[in-house]
């Protein structure tokens, strides 16, 4: 018992320092963007005199009104379609357990590893040709094509795994196929859609390698792709870049906080499915 | 009792088999085809169209405006010879040390010790503080680590403050230890996510065997190699999965963090396809190397995918 005891606090401290290297990178951006504009802080110094108005001043430079706007188009253009997409995939192909039209899941899954800068300058002339380039289009277009591997994998297991018996017991006699989804399958389905929804809201949001290429003006991009350009135009004046990026990871971490749990649960679980 | 259920059992399974399975027909083939189209569309266009074309691309010599000329291999021929990329595609290796390794063994330390489920306040200000590095984009990783790791940041700081200020340096600008640096930004990106999973894991062990363990006279080494180990089989395979691919196939650390620089040595085949597809206009052998990048990716995984496979 009493090594359990000792396990455990050796345990905790372990867990204690590394949330601390966690936190440490946040803290110090935290007082380098409360020093003065342009001067240079030191890593972790609580400046003399906090400078607050730095976000302010870091809200105008960054448009940051303008880039929610714009991520938050991004993500209705490509989360509910992904979502209602994978959703159905899952669900017809969940059919087929073995035999013909497993082939198709299989091409699905071929695209679970892929990484996205295979794709990428082929994906610019094919967007260049359809004149999306520097539309929100150029990037939510894609994206839904590219979600597709996980979503139809993690809707497909899940429908695979739900007892026979509770799908045929809620079975609606001689509606259509396409009630029976929505009536049947989608309500089973809602704890693993719930999930789905969150992982794509942030790989949307945080998605990066698209916007930088298929869109030009930051202020049409996502949060992720606007915060590369601010590097690239502010990179020099520290406590203005620390205010901009942390005013632009502001929002997320205010929804992971709200939704903590299924946050955590939903990555987890993507980690494991993935 | 026993005789019973059986007698249950086959006379609840004789109507299934009699029924003919609903979905056997090929009307219903026709409806679960119709369910999976939309997604096949979209992931059709966007990336099996995009992926044929690379291949297409790779056999060809083409600055992205002009005549393409087919030259077969040849690309191919430049990814396996040529110093330069050789060297980035060994960047994209050494990186996998630091994003697999270092994750990989905190966590695996950490759930050794604690092997119980993290209850309480305690358990979700640990959950919430170590997933935050998950949530947020890759790109502020990479900002707040290129202050950290800047000359008066606090890595500098603290080394100034224990006396080793001798050591102090801009790290993301120095020739051997920018790769490095990189590396641990993506260590501590990943660390909370596989700490969690094996923590996770670790509490589905079932602790009667630790007890027989202790009752052989196993020491906790012993126990480690033998019960541990095993037992988070799955979940290291998901850690060196997620983490293998995260370091191969990365971008946005290392766009923001040095560029790829100083030289080539933090560049890896991510930022150079999209170097030699958008500022070279060496299309061609851009998509030669995102191919090769593709391949790579799947020879790395499958095995780690075959090793780690728990039988069913």
């Amino acid at each position: 018992m009493n090594r359990l005891t000792a396990d455990a606090l050796v345990a905790r401290t372990l867990i204690v320092i590394l949330m601390a290297l966690t936190l440490m990178p946040f803290l110090s951006m935290f007082t380098a963007a409360l020093a003065p504009t342009g001067t240079y802080p030191q890593g972790l110094q609580w400046p003399a005199d906090p400078q607050w108005m730095n976000f302010a001043k870091a809200f105008e430079v960054a448009k940051m009104d303008q880039l929610l706007l714009s991520s938050v188009l991004i993500v209705i253009g490509v989360v509910p379609a992904s979502v209602l997409f994978a959703t159905m995939a899952g669900y017809g192909l969940a059919k087929f357990d073995k035999g013909r039209g497993r082939w198709l899941y299989l091409v699905f899954v071929l695209g679970l590893t892929l990484p996205f800068e295979a794709v990428i300058t082929p994906l610019y002339y094919e967007i260049k040709a359809l004149g999306l380039l520097n539309t929100r289009f150029a990037v939510i277009l894609p994206l839904i094509g590219l979600f597709m591997p996980f979503g139809v994998y993690w809707m497909r297991t899940h429908f695979v795994n739900v007892p026979k018996e509770l799908s045929e017991a809620a079975q609606i006699d001689g509606a259509s196929e396409w009630k029976q989804f929505w009536l049947v399958a989608v309500p089973i389905a809602k704890p693993a859609i719930m999930s789905l929804t969150i992982l794509f809201f942030l790989w949307t949001w945080n998605q990066f390698l698209l916007p930088v290429v298929l869109i030009q003006d930051p202020l049409q991009r996502t949060m992720a792709g606007a915060l590369g350009a601010f590097q690239g135009q502010w990179g020099t004046d520290i406590p203005l870049l620390c205010a901009g990026a942390l005013l632009i990871l502001a929002p997320t971490i205010a929804v992971f906080l709200i939704f903590q749990r299924q946050f955590v649960a939903a990555l987890l679980q993507g980690a494991v499915k993935g | 009792m026993t005789s019973q259920t059986h007698t249950n059992g086959a006379a609840a399974a004789a109507p299934g088999t009699l029924r003919k399975p609903s979905w056997g027909s090929r009307k219903a083939a026709i409806v679960a085809l119709l369910f999976a189209a939309p997604a096949f569309l979209m992931y059709a266009a966007f990336v099996l169209v995009p992926l044929c074309l690379s291949v297409y691309y790779s056999l060809l010599r083409w600055d992205g405006i002009g005549k393409a000329r087919f030259v077969g291999l040849n690309n191919y021929l430049i990814v396996l010879t040529d110093s330069d990329l050789l060297q980035i595609i060994g960047n994209a290796f050494q990186l996998v040390l630091y994003f697999t390794l270092i994750p990989v063994l905190i966590g695996l330390a950490v759930a050794a010790v604690i092997r119980e489920h993290l209850s309480g306040p305690f358990g979700t200000v640990t959950r919430v503080v170590l997933f935050l590095p998950q949530v947020i984009p890759l790109v502020a990783a990479g900002i707040a680590w290129s202050w950290m790791f800047a000359s008066s940041g606090l890595v500098n700081q603290a080394l100034r403050g224990i006396g080793l200020g001798d050591l102090a340096r801009g790290w993301l600008g120095d020739f051997t230890f920018a790769l490095p640096a990189v590396g641990l930004i993506g260590a501590w990106v990943l660390l909370g996510l596989c700490t969690m999973l094996l923590v996770t894991g670790i509490t589905k062990i079932d602790p009667s065997l630790y007890e027989a363990a202790r009752l052989d006279g196993a020491g906790p080494w012993q126990e480690f190699i033998h019960i541990t180990l095993p037992g988070l089989r799955q979940e290291l395979g998901v850690c060196v999965t997620v983490t293998v691919i995260a370091a191969l196939a990365s971008f946005d650390i290392v766009y923001i963090a040095t560029g790829g620089g100083p030289g080539i040595q933090t560049t890896v085949p991510g930022l150079e396809i999209y170097r030699l597809a958008f500022a070279h206009r060496q299309v061609g052998l851009a998509s030669a190397l995102a191919i090769f990048l593709m391949v790579l990716v799947l020879v790395c995984v499958l095995p780690i995918q075959w090793l780690t496979r728990v039988k069913r």
